[in-house]
């Protein structure tokens, strides 16, 4: 799994490319983290245009990155979300905690 | 085709053979021509099944995990995963959506998701013992779409 990131004007944007699962999971939650604490953006935007894959592990990365962001005064969005990925999100009910794009 | 086809893959719990066993179920399927959106909800399914043996089954060894994939009449993908982890002690809960024992790094979905991607799913378990995961769905020849 690997990640560009961007800062302007207090927007990070991190962009995730290829699979997302649990083998990834905890190592992509602690590189977020770690941004997050650095650059204390005041909204964080995950784009997920490049993602080929994701299942489960990913729902627990959004809302952990939604609450990392909360406890810094910010907020998340999740743009370009493919197919897929829209697929497990929904099921999850995700929308209802997440602002997706 | 009378001979039904199948595949059996066994690969101990590392999690870095996530990726490998959906490729693997993508790639047996690929045979009854399915649609994109038909192999994202395959994999996610395999995903799903066999990272529940990695995570949940064998949490802390690695142990053996099965993978069969199998087509049967009327083209109906069959995919199985198998452990001979720690078992459920209450399969109902378990697939109860949010119902998780593996704290914040899980969201309680896995089973919902196979559920709601797959035409059917069996779960059969014992505790101490392992866990089967049974799962079908049908694939329609693009024709009778
Ligand atoms: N193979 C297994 N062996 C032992 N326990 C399992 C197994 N599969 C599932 N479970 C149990 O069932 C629960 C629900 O599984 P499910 O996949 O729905 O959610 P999860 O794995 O906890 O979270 P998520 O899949 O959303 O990351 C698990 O938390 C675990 O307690
Ligand atoms: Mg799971």
């Amino acid at each position: 799994m690997d990640i560009r990131t961007k800062l302007e004007e207090q927007t990070l944007t991190i962009q995730l490319c290829g699979e997302l699962d649990h083998h990834g999971a905890k190592g992509l939650m602690e590189r977020m983290d770690a941004l997050m604490e650095r650059d204390l953006p005041r909204k964080t935007i995950l784009d997920l245009e490049q993602l080929r894959f994701m299942d489960s592990s990913g729902i627990a990365v959004i809302l952990r990155a939604k609450r990392r962001m909360e406890a810094l005064g910010g907020n998340l969005v999740v743009v370009n979300i493919p197919k897929q990925a829209a697929r497990v999100l929904d099921t999850a009910g995700l929308g209802r905690y997440v602002k997706l794009i | 085709m009378n001979v039904a086809n199948y595949i059996a893959i066994t690969f101990p719990s590392c999690s870095a053979n996530e990726g490998f066993a959906r490729a693997a179920a993508a790639a047996f399927a690929a045979q009854l021509d399915p649609t994109l959106e038909e192999l994202g909800d395959i994999k996610t399914a395999v995903s799903e099944a066999v990272t529940n043996a990695i995570v949940h089954a064998y949490p802390d060894t690695i142990g053996k995990i099965a993978l069969k994939a199998k087509i049967l009449e009327g083209d109906v993908l069959e995919l199985t995963v198998r452990d001979w982890g720690r078992g459920i002690a209450d399969v109902e809960k378990a697939r109860e959506p949010l119902f998780t024992t593996g704290g914040e790094e899980r969201s309680g979905m896995g089973f919902t998701i196979m559920e709601s991607f797959m035409d059917t799913l069996r779960v059969t378990s014992k505790e101490g013992q392992g866990t089967k995961v049974v799962m079908r769905r049908r694939i329609a020849k693009r024709g009778r779409r």
